[in-house]
């Protein structure tokens, strides 16, 4: 059991990672990369959400009807996001701001809605919980590995603070511009996936199709 | 005591019998949805209700910061509450642009007079999209030492593409030279119309001029220079044409006779 419950929390880390295997939250991890700071917070918001959230659904799942399943999750989903929402606007202002409406957006974040449909309906509330966790941490783990690159590349700076000093400043670093636009991401985003299935030839997809040998006639 | 026993053993009998209720059944699915929506709404209004303060607080406080960086002034090693202090806050009747004594300063809530038919009216011209505009505004005066004043920093707010943008424009001591602008609050694009929030578009209103030398009204806004030339001319924004739009056409608004026109021309005068 304790075994199983270590898979839970590190399996979505790498080998079923929700952004590189099941490429899903792309587009929030578009947005929300350029400074780490910024990615940090909503990795914590993503996962507190998809934890409890799946928590939530999973302790509630032999009672949801399966005709309103999708609505009883989004009740519990958006009640969850705008709790954070709040406790982010009291809490750590100046990055309520930056993060605007990236933080509602997470009731659309498909890794939240995904986890609970694939796995909190079925299995029992700490399970679903572990799960919900270690996928927010995958997602996390992704957003910081990409916002790494282009803070530091883009800005030159990590978590605000000057690495490569930039020649706007005086130093010598001729910042990358485009990293600090949300289309680079798509880019860091592809060569990670690239990157972890050379690393890891189990995810690569089968084909859909076969090349068929045509014989001539 | 003997009386809410079999009362509450009751209640519990009836939850049991509901929660028993076949999952899919019209009853248990009406009771699902009511009973996890009046749940759920009771927990965000309680997160909602006892966490305003604090952000009311955080508002407060950045609204500060905002006028101090308008002006010029604000060290983050300082203390907002000390800092803010150097601003003399009044309230302006825009009608006769004198200040007024009828309301406190530091506590006149000119959103909320906005809704007050008493002390706002409707805007039948309105390129901003402000719908009401309130009477009266609190306006920050800062005063150089000898008791001169340095700056004027005034409030405004108008459409942007999807939300009201609000800030404050600062002007120099001759209420014609713009020393800066910076809107604190507004839901616009982020990489496009948030775009408004930086530093480099923000740096280019400094030194510009309202009015030419007839005292007509020449900043816009714009891809390209009006005639009157570059002294007037603000840069759009690229990919916001939109946001860009609606702060040339508050800019113009607050500026002009319906806005601070009036005020300003006191200042001009000396009458301040």
């Amino acid at each position: 059991m304790a075994q199983k419950r270590k898979e839970l929390l590190v399996d979505p880390l790498v080998d079923n990672n929700p952004i590189t295997l099941q490429v899903l939250g792309i587009c929030s991890a578009l947005a929300v990369t350029s400074s780490l700071q910024v990615a940090f917070v909503m990795a914590l918001a993503v996962t507190a959400v998809t934890g409890f959230a799946s928590m939530f659904i999973s302790i509630l799942r032999n009672h949801i009807p399966s005709s309103i399943r999708i609505i009883v999750q989004m009740v519990i989903i958006a009640s969850l996001v705008i709790l954070v929402d709040q406790i982010l606007k009291a809490f750590a202002y100046e990055i309520s701001k930056t993060l605007s409406v990236f933080v509602g957006l997470i009731i659309t974040n498909c890794i939240v809605m995904g986890r609970a449909e694939a796995f909190a309906m079925k299995n029992p509330p700490v399970a679903s919980f572990l799960d919900g966790i270690g996928n927010g941490l995958g997602y996390g783990l992704i957003l910081m590995l990409v916002g790494v690159i282009r803070e530091l590349f883009g800005a030159g700076s990590l978590f605000g603070i000057t690495i490569l000093e930039t020649v706007n400043n005086g130093g010598w670093y001729v910042p990358n511009g485009l990293l600090l636009l949300p289309p680079s991401a798509f880019f860091v985003i592809g060569l990670l996936i690239w990157a972890f299935r050379t690393w890891k030839p189990k995810q690569v997809e089968e084909r859909e199709y076969k090349i068929q040998t045509v014989e001539a006639h | 005591m003997a009386d809410q026993t079999p009362n509450s053993d009751q209640s519990k009998g009836l939850l049991r019998k509901f929660l028993d209720l076949p999952t899919d059944s019209v009853p248990k699915t009406l009771f699902v949805a009511v009973t996890l929506c009046l749940f759920a709404s009771m927990i965000v209004s309680l997160a909602a209700v006892s966490l305003r303060p604090i952000q009311e607080e955080n508002k407060l406080r950045d609204k500060r910061i905002n006028i101090l960086q308008v002006a010029g002034v604000y060290d983050p090693s300082q203390s907002v509450r000390e800092a803010f202090e150097a601003f003399e806050p009044h309230v302006l009747d825009l009608t006769t642009g004198k200040f007024t004594d009828e309301f406190d300063a530091t506590t006149f809530d000119e959103r909320a007079a906005a809704d007050d038919p008493e002390l706002s009216r409707r805007l039948t011209n309105d390129p901003a999209g402000i719908g009401r505009q309130s009477n009266f505004k609190t306006i920050y005066l800062l005063r150089t030492a000898d008791g001169d004043i340095d700056k004027v920093i005034l409030p405004v707010h108008g459409y942007g593409l999807w939300s009201t943008l609000y800030g404050f424009i600062a002007l120099e001591a001759d209420g014609n030279d713009i020393y800066g602008l910076q809107f604190y609050q507004h839901a616009e694009t982020p990489g496009l119309g948030a775009e408004v929030d930086n530093p480099r578009w923000k740096a280019l209103w400094s030194g510009k001029k309202l009015r030419d030398e007839n005292g007509d009204l020449q900043i816009t806004v714009d891809k390209t220079p009006p005639p009157a030339g570059i002294d007037f001319h603000i840069d759009a924004l690229a990919g916001a044409t939109l946001t860009s739009r609606g702060v040339d056409n508050l800019v113009k608004f607050w500026m002009g006779e319906e806005g601070y026109a009036t005020f300003l021309s006191n200042l001009q005068a000396g009458e301040i």
